[in-house]
């Protein structure tokens, strides 16, 4: 109790401070409390993963009720990988905010949203009564677009913003529906009564209920076609909230599906195909959109959708054991999931970090106007390297621990005997592969465009970055080693929240802890990936050793003949994924210009393409377009004219005092004339 | 273990007699069967020119790549000896060390900075996202059908029996062999001696490579040829005796290698832009052997 108190008063205390401190001061201090706060929060966490969930009932107000708060296995988990990545997006954003020391009220503002994204969500992870839910949500949501609109200038970072207000507006009403319709029936606003709804009601009831909040939930987590803010915020922001938002944010929305679906009790079956479905068409989508952009960091915010899906896929898989009563499905499902929930956290806030680094070095984000960066960002090349192979799940990262236990999870579904469930598992296990192999296409192009080759233009002062951003860099990495390395302590940690998806199968005998075999195997993948480290370090001793005595020249590269300066002559971003656009087109809105090189003394050609999301054009222009016909007709009533408000105000009290009385006059009428 | 010998030992001369196959059909006497490792082995001895654009990603990935390859050949069994690296899902490592190399091929030829190179390295990275599908539908049909998931349980238990078993065989050999070719960049996807550098995908990623990193690739990729051997042999290997096992092992591979040979004389080359859909014919075969899978345990229908 004491320490909770201490939680939200040192979030109150800093929050007041901020605003009157120096410049110079405000990051670190900010920095301090979110040390601290994270320090608390991880407390809990580490208790509840060890067994010890804390629980404890806050007197509250007569509106909201008693406010439990349940700090449990699965909200320890998510505590803790959400406050990991907060900190090092915080020591990182601390050096890349110096840029920008001259705008002291908003450094303060966005320091005091910074404190307040993190203290909300870890909170929405511990509270369990649904109207503080949504406050704090809504606290979230505003304090995640104060940092989104950091570069409120910029008029594409206002709108982007202003997209993502709206939208992560449509996802609490959902959320709020969800809630109403359980207090509604069941009068409280524990979360508990989630599950008494579901105990006294239908499954179909229920499985409706997991829909709406599916909706607001996957809004947030940015399922296809709930996704189409996330491609603009992600690269609006500066680099380390967008670390922060793709890394953590949006996994606040997985954090709700999994709980709901600890909550709620319905078919699991039907659920969890529909999830795997979600999964692999987010993953699809994702990855497919992913390759077509030229903008690094909205690139890599089409990949935050690809790796939901892969999340989803996990999840589906997890619940579909549940509702076939496979624990071992389901350990594989839920532990997935949940390790790639951490995965992503790490290799996705590293990208984006480094993205930043490029950023501020070239003011560009273009990845058509890079090139060679790597021989003057040595470090910031091989941090992104790292976290790109991570991210297409390649051995002996941590992506590929996670992706190795959905792949058996499929793999182990595939056991099943009805054959529509196999349909589903081949279909998902295509699309997965497929993820897989399309992550890889993308990450090779958007490595090879920018860090390699020559320079496609000149930047003026392009160097490494200071110690003070690769440090957080590099504790990520060690974190994400760490995974690939020793994934068996990674799994015993999970265990704890798996035994609680295990407690919705009651005929199952529970075992204690992670099943032997599964561990067995996390051994032998880390030991895997030991062994490809050493023999990768093997080879290339040998290679240099062999190499010692002979001569080595340098010379420029083979370009078939021809001598002059080649480096416009090499492959572009665009020209790399071109065969894969030809061939994928059908599926696209690509707005494409082509100036072809014509006559004797050609006077330059061009070729632009804009890649546009289909989705988003039917489900949000469109509709918005037929909105904004409607209401248009209504446009005379906005004539700007004082006298006309002043009118319709005087419309509007005459209306509210006049129609009860002609109400009360017409039921009068009407007894006097049933009395006749 | 075993396998790793057996693998090193048919490396040794699996290309050698695909060209000695190839100048044999086209007339000619040609090289020993093992030219192409004594050429391996007198690059490893020479000295290296590198290209001023490169950067160290130039100087690791060939390294990368061999280790990779190393690592592949670690998981495959042999008859009843499992390989090193034996555990349930081992063969999805095995594709994903596989891709690692990959991709670290891909990146060296982009960071050459040249258009043909980046040219290879693209239609690489497409051609072999297409090809895994296939690869990963074929071993989810065998590991439904034994009920096993790593390699050597899935080879050990895979009984021939009625017809449909042996169409399932014929067909899964048929598509490990398409794959090995895509895999290694030969007919009908990639024309090894082809003399325009426009024209190639594999060859056009190494043309900046040279002396112990160029052995290394070249050596690489009679590596991947005997391991995709190896994958084929395990499958009519079974429980053969150890004798019996070897004797049927070198049999596969030099069929094997031998039907390379022939397939690049009398194919040519499909066009570019056609490789794509053909590589994804190699799926739906893929699907066949997943629905002969099902018939032949009575789940469907």
């Amino acid at each position: 109790m004491g320490l909770f108190y201490a939680y939200l008063g040192i979030l109150g205390a800093a929050l007041l401070l901020l605003p009157f401190l120096r410049v110079e001061a405000k990051g670190g201090i900010a920095i301090g409390a979110s040390c601290a706060l994270a320090m608390i929060g991880g407390y809990f966490a580490v208790l509840a993963l060890s067994g010890h969930e804390t629980g404890l009932i806050l007197a509250g107000t007569q509106v909201t009720g008693p406010i439990p708060i349940r700090i449990d296995a699965l909200s320890g988990w998510f505590i803790l990988l959400i406050n990991f990545t907060i900190l090092t997006g915080g020591f990182y954003g601390l050096q890349y905010m110096k840029a920008y020391r001259d705008q002291k009220a908003n450094l303060s503002l966005h320091c005091m949203a910074f404190l307040l994204v993190q203290s909300m969500l870890s909170l929405l992870c511990a509270v369990q009564n649904s109207l503080v839910f949504l406050f704090a949500w809504e606290i979230m949501a505003l304090s995640a677009f104060l940092l989104v609109i950091f570069e409120h200038l910029k008029s594409d970072t206002i709108r982007a913003g202003i997209n993502y207000l709206i939208q992560s507006h449509v996802s609490i009403v959902a959320l709020m529906a969800g809630f109403i319709w359980v207090a509604y029936r069941m009068g409280s606003y524990d979360f508990q009564a989630i599950r008494d709804f579901s105990a006294s009601f239908s499954h179909l009831n229920s499985l409706a209920l997991f829909l709406v909040f599916f909706a607001g939930f996957g809004l947030k987590a940015g399922f296809v076609p709930f996704h189409t803010w996330l491609p603009y915020a992600h690269p609006a922001a500066p680099s380390h909230v967008s670390g922060l938002m793709s890394g953590v944010l949006i996994k606040i929305g997985i954090y709700g599906i999994l709980r709901m679906i600890l909550l709620v009790e319905t078919d699991y079956l039907v659920l969890g195909f529909l999830l795997l479905f979600m999964g692999v068409i987010s993953g699809l989508y994702g990855v497919m959109l992913a390759i077509l952009q030229h903008n690094l960091k909205k690139l890599l915010a089409y990949h935050s959708i690809e790796n939901i899906g892969i999340i989803g896929i996990g999840i589906g898989l997890g619940t579909i054991g549940l509702g076939l009563d496979n624990a071992a499905l389901s350990t594989l499902g839920f532990a997935g999931a949940m390790l790639h929930v951490l995965n992503h956290s790490l290799f996705k806030s590293l990208l984006f970090f480094s993205a930043g680094n490029v950023y501020q070095a070239t003011q560009s984000l273009n990845i058509e106007h890079f090139g060679g960066l790597i021989k003057k960002m040595p470090h910031t090349a091989g941090l992104f390297l790292v976290a790109s192979l991570a991210i297409c799940g390649l051995p002996p990262f941590n992506g590929f621990v996670s992706e190795f236990l959905i792949y058996s999870g499929l793999y182990l579904g595939l056991g099943n005997d009805s054959p529509v469930m196999l349909f589903g598992f081949v279909a998902s296990l295509f699309g997965l592969v497929l993820i897989g192999g399309l992550a890889i296409f993308c990450f090779t192009k958007a490595f090879g465009a920018v860090f390699l080759g020559s320079p496609r233009r000149e930047f003026a002062h392009v160097s490494e970055v200071g110690l003070g951003k690769l440090i957080p860099m590099y504790a990520v990495v060690v974190a994400m080693m760490s995974i690939g390395l020793f994934p068996g302590f990674y799994l015993e940690l999970l265990s704890a929240p798996l035994a609680a998806f295990e407690a919705k199968m009651p005929g199952v005998q529970q075992a204690a802890g992670i099943p032997a075999n599964i561990a067995g195997l996390m051994t032998d993948i880390g030991l895997c990936a030991a062994g490809l480290i050493a023999l990768v370090g093997a080879v290339f001793f040998v290679r240099q050793r062999a190499g010692r005595r002979q001569p080595v020249m340098v010379g420029p590269t083979w370009g078939c003949g021809y001598v002059g300066d080649a480096s416009r002559m090499q492959y572009t971003a665009s020209s790399f994924v071109r065969t894969y656009r030809k061939l994928f087109e059908p599926l696209f809105s690509i707005h494409k210009k082509k100036k072809p090189v014509e006559g004797i003394f050609p006077e330059g050609g061009g070729h632009e393409t804009h890649p546009y999301d289909k989705t988003e054009l039917w489900l949000i222009d469109k509709p918005l377009k037929i909105l904004k016909d409607f209401i248009g007709k209504f446009q005379f009533l906005q004539n700007g004219n004082p006298q006309f408000y002043i009118f319709y105000g005087v419309v509007f009290i005459a209306l509210v005092i006049l129609v009860p009385m002609l109400a009360e006059g017409l039921s009068f009428l009407l007894d006097f004339l049933n009395q006749l | 273990m075993l396998s790793l010998v057996l693998i090193l030992l048919a490396s040794l001369f699996f290309t050698g007699i695909i060209i000695r196959a190839k100048s044999l059909v086209s007339g000619r006497k040609g090289p020993g069967i093992f030219q192409p490792m004594k050429d391996v082995i007198r690059l490893w001895k020479k000295g290296s020119v590198f290209s001023r654009t490169t950067s160290f990603i130039f100087q690791i990935a060939p390294s990368v790549y061999f280790a990779s390859v190393l690592m592949a050949i670690l998981v495959v069994p042999f008859g009843k000896a499992p390989g090193l690296i034996s555990f349930q899902g081992d063969f999805v490592f095995f594709a994903y060390v596989l891709a690692l190399g990959k991709f670290f091929s891909i990146i060296s030829a982009l960071d050459t900075g040249s258009s043909f190179e980046g040219m290879g390295a693209s239609r690489e990275a497409l051609f072999s996202m297409l090809v895994e599908p296939a690869f990963f539908i074929m071993m989810g049909s065998f590991a439904m059908l034994t009920g096993q998931s790593s390699f050597h349980d899935i080879f050990i238990s895979l009984h021939f029996g009625s017809q449909i078993s042996y169409a399932l065989g014929v067909l899964a050999t048929f598509l490990l062999i398409m794959i090995a070719m895509i895999e290694n960049s030969r007919m009908p996807v990639d024309d090894p001696k082809t003399h325009l550098e426009l024209t190639m995908v594999h060859e056009v990623m190494i043309l900046d490579n040279s002396g112990f990193d160029l052995g290394l690739i070249l050596y690489a990729t009679n590596l991947k040829f005997a391991m995709y051997g190896a994958l084929i042999a395990n499958f009519f290997v079974g429980a053969l005796p150890l004798a019996w096992a070897v004797l049927v092992f070198f049999a596969v591979q030099v069929v094997f290698a031998m039907l390379a040979g022939l397939l690049e004389s009398f194919s040519a080359r499909f066009r570019m832009n056609h490789n794509a859909e053909f590589i994804y014919t190699l799926t739906s075969l893929s699907l066949l052997i997943f629905f002969g899978v099902l018939l032949l345990m009575g789940k469907f229908i």
